[in-house]
């Protein structure tokens, strides 16, 4: 169970893994996630419904390689199953119809928005995508986002590739060019969240976030992942993971992701030493 | 030995690691009695011809037949004496709070102390564990289906007892591991995983199929469990933590206890870093609660390399919840209890982390509806005390998560399920529920017992009229 069934490196940092799971695949809506574990011994990590094929089965993730976690699911080839996998998981993105509504993706965050524009577009919006990374070799799937929005914006920070600018950039301009704009997501790291609802709350434009505490169980038993929003508390793999960007405690957010840092490292150090005591037989085969 | 009289000898105590040593680790701390121990304890029991610890216990244990049974050596005849009310004993003999159950109702503790009726389950029960459990008797199967979701204490009873009778029975799991509390829940040195395994184990040689990382309400709901299933047994728990909605609980270094607990036991945060999860106590912690949950955290935390910790508990000594058991080894393991004393506000540092728990003191009043004394704050006494860590013990809820389309599920104002003590049915057609759903945060012992009751209706309403109308609409739908 849980195979994987084709891996795509898509960037020098990130990875597109297919995955064997026909029962997720069947309720999977955009805006949820799954919590998986790579090995028996393994952590439960969260990671976004980035597609699904309810006809094949199958769940698309994509990862960026951060940490143990992570690099270690990369480490998995073709073929291989994963040690558990859990979903769908969070409460799914509201989609209304037929209004115009803005989506930005920053790095990683290209990868959640992509099912929402799609089932947004399906829904007779009118769907525009600003998609940013800090250099362009860090972009990645632009044609398929091309494929389900009306308008695409493409940018980076040091304009290696397409335009250089902030996704804050190109989304001020369109909030500024007096277009009637429903509604706007933002999906990247938690930095990137904030400006962006930093930049719409001026103009009053509902802004929906994706957050990304630190979770465990990801079903609301346990209550790692607390966010603050609006002053009250939510478990964010239950009660999100979207929420009103306006509203949200962005420090709070940014604090709790940062308490485990020691322990990441530390686990990071120790499975990048355990790769160089397996490396001579890796390189014989090769 | 067997020239004194049963009341003069001595209860046996339970040989336990010491708790110096204890604090480092996480092996079990309570040993169990060798055979000798057992037999001598077992010697103690008057044979009462209306044996009053059978009343206090909620599945009616045939207490002194099994005794009898160890006594005259006959250990095959004292599991089964057991077992037949008691599908769990070698969990229940370690985590049953006897002092208020059987153990409360024997005679012998009149006079002195009872007989130590939990830790002589324990030892039959490990016995049979053992020597190898007997292999499960052939049924014939029927062709009924049953889903039972969760797979704590209620569901394992509610399996087992419905593969018996010859049910096509599966577990829905959410998490990766089956177990309920049990394994995420109960820490290793009070209830090694090794004996949960091997209940779990004996329940897939009875055929039941055992489906992990299965969330219902998400990959199922319930509404489509009973159009697929014959019955449907709802066993998932309260698993939804109480927070206390006080200033700097969001802080980092504040769990709640099944946090804590999940990364401890379930993700074996303790082996960290062999283990991928990692778990952070600091050297001061508080543990906000007194019931069994808090204790666990508490001597979790010590284990994990605290060096002082407290519990926090509003109320007296005299209304801790936990175990007896539990509290004297924590005592025993340097836990400091700091009673009447209520937090009000988690303060933390520059960078966001907890440094210091701030509470009230507090003084018994009248007593409430529930009898006990309600705890009153006395003005004036707040004072604050230095914490790296908080783990908030209040309590658990029904996690509602299993209620997305539920319809028809009465459920109570404190979001329990309402079902039928005698039955366990529900208000929906063909669900049953049982456990802490049901009850709220209680015991393994009452969960087991509701299990077992529900089992034994769903067998009684299959085999009967309703059973026979619901297999013509289910045919007539189907064709
Ligand atoms: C709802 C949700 C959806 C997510 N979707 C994606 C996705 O589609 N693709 C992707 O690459 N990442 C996603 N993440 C983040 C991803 O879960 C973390 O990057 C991953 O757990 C890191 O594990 P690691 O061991 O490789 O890194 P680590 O070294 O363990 O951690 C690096 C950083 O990742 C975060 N993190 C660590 N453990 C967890 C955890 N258990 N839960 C959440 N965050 C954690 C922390 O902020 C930490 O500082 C998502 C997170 C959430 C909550
Ligand atoms: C830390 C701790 C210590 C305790 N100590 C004691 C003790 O010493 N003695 C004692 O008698 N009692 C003790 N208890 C209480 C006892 O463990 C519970 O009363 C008992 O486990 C309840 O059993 P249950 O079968 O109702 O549910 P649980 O054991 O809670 O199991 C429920 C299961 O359902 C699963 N589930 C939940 N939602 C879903 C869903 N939507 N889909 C699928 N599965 C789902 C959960 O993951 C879980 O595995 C303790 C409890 C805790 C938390
Ligand atoms: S199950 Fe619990 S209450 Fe019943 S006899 Fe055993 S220890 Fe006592
Ligand atoms: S991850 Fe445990 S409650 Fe959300």
């Amino acid at each position: 169970m849980y195979r994987i069934l084709a891996k795509t490196t898509l960037t020098p940092v990130t990875t597109e893994y297919l995955i064997e799971a026909p029962e997720v695949a069947h309720q999977a809506k955009a805006g949820q996630f799954v919590v998986l574990r790579v090995h028996e011994q393994g952590e439960r990590i969260p990671l976004t419904i980035a597609d699904y094929d309810r006809e094949a089965g199958t769940i698309t993730v994509v990862a960026q390689e951060i940490g143990s976690s992570t690099l270690r699911l990369k480490s998995l080839e073709v073929g291989d199953s994963l040690a558990s996998f859990t979903g769908p998981l969070g409460r799914p993105t509201e989609i209304e119809p037929d209004g115009t509504v803005i989506l930005v993706g920053g790095g990683l965050g290209i990868a959640p928005i992509y099912p929402i524009c799609r089932t947004l577009r399906e829904a007779g919006n009118h769907v525009i995508a600003i998609i940013g990374a800090r250099s362009g070799d860090l972009l990645f799937w632009e044609d398929k986002m091309r494929d389900v929005t009306d308008e695409l914006i493409v940018v980076t920070d040091d304009g290696s590739y397409a335009r250089k600018a902030l996704v804050t950039e190109p989304l001020k301009e369109l909030l500024d060019s007096g277009r009637k704009i429903d509604r706007v997501w933002g999906i990247g790291p938690a930095i990137m969240m904030k400006f962006v609802a930093l930049t719409t709350k001026s103009y009053g434009v509902d802004t929906l976030v994706s957050l990304n505490s630190i979770m465990v169980d990801g079903t609301g038993m346990c209550g790692a992942c607390r966010v603050a929003v609006g002053g009250r508390t939510f478990f964010a793999c239950v009660d999100g993971p979207e929420f009103d960007g306006h509203q949200v405690d962005w420090d709070l957010l940014l604090s709790r992701q940062r308490f485990y840092v020691q322990e990441e490292q530390r686990a990071l150090e120790l499975y990048q030493q355990s790769l160089q005591q397996a490396e001579p037989e890796e390189t014989s085969r090769s | 030995m067997t020239n004194r009289k049963p009341n003069q000898i001595p209860r046996q105590p339970m040989p336990a690691q010491p708790a110096e040593e204890r604090r480092e680790n996480f092996d079990e701390v309570a040993q169990g009695y060798t055979l000798e121990m057992a037999v001598s304890e077992a010697m103690r029991c008057l044979q009462c011809r209306n044996p009053r610890c059978i009343e206090g216990c909620p599945v009616q244990v045939r207490i002194p037949e099994f005794i009898q049974a160890l006594r005259d050596n006959d250990m095959w005849e004292a599991v089964e004496l057991l077992k037949d009310k008691n599908t769990l004993p070698a969990i229940c003999g370690r985590v049953c709070p006897q002092e208020s159950q059987c153990e409360a109702e024997c005679i012998v503790g009149l006079r002195g102390e009872p007989v130590a009726i939990g830790r002589l389950e324990r030892f039959v029960a490990d016995w049979e564990q053992q020597e190898g459990v007997r292999e499960p008797k052939p049924v014939t199967p029927r062709e009924e289906r049953v889903a039972v979701i969760g797979s704590g204490p209620a569901s394992l009873t509610a399996a087992g007892d419905l593969a018996k009778m010859g049910y096509q029975v599966e577990i829905l799991e959410a998490l990766h591991e089956p177990g309920g509390v049990l394994v995420y829940g109960i820490p290793e040195f009070r209830l090694p995983k090794a004996v949960v395994a091997a209940e779990i184990n004996y329940l897939e040689k009875l055929g039941v199929e055992i489906r992990l990382n299965v969330v219902i309400g998400k990959l199922y709901t319930l509404r489509e469990l009973q159009e697929k299933y014959d019955a449907v047994f709802l066993g998932t728990g309260a698993g939804l933590p109480i927070m206390m909605n006080i200033p700097g609980e969001n802080l980092n270094g504040v769990y709640s206890a099944n946090e804590l607990l999940t990364r401890v036991n379930l993700m074996k945060a303790f082996q960290f870093p062999e283990w991928d999860t990692p778990v952070r106590v600091g050297s001061k912690v508080a543990v906000v609660g007194a019931g069994n949950v808090a204790m666990d955290a508490a001597r979790s935390s010590l284990r994990l390399g605290a060096d002082e910790v407290h519990i926090v508990y509003r109320r007296s000594r005299k209304e801790v919840p936990a175990r007896l058991e539990e509290v004297e080894h924590a005592e025993e393991e340097g836990i400091i209890f700091d009673f009447l004393t209520n937090p009000i506000e988690v303060l933390g540092n520059e960078e966001g982390v907890v440094s210091g728990l701030r509470c009230i003191r507090m003084e018994l009043g009248e007593p409430d509806e529930s009898g006990r004394q309600s705890p009153i704050p006395i003005k004036g006494s707040e004072f604050e005390m230095e914490m790296d860590t908080v783990i908030m013990a209040l309590g658990t809820r029904p996690n509602p998560l299993v209620f997305s389309d539920a319809e028809g599920l009465e459920r109570s104002r404190r979001g329990t399920v309402i079902a039928d003590m005698d039955t366990g049915r529900t208000t929906l057609e063909r669900v049953w529920a049982g456990g802490d759903i049901v009850t709220g945060s209680a015991t393994v012992i009452s969960a087991m017992g509701a299990g077992r009751v529900a089992a034994s209706d769903i067998d009684a309403y299959l085999g009967g009229e309703e059973g026979q109308a619901w297999r013509i609409e289910r045919a007539t739908a189907s064709a």
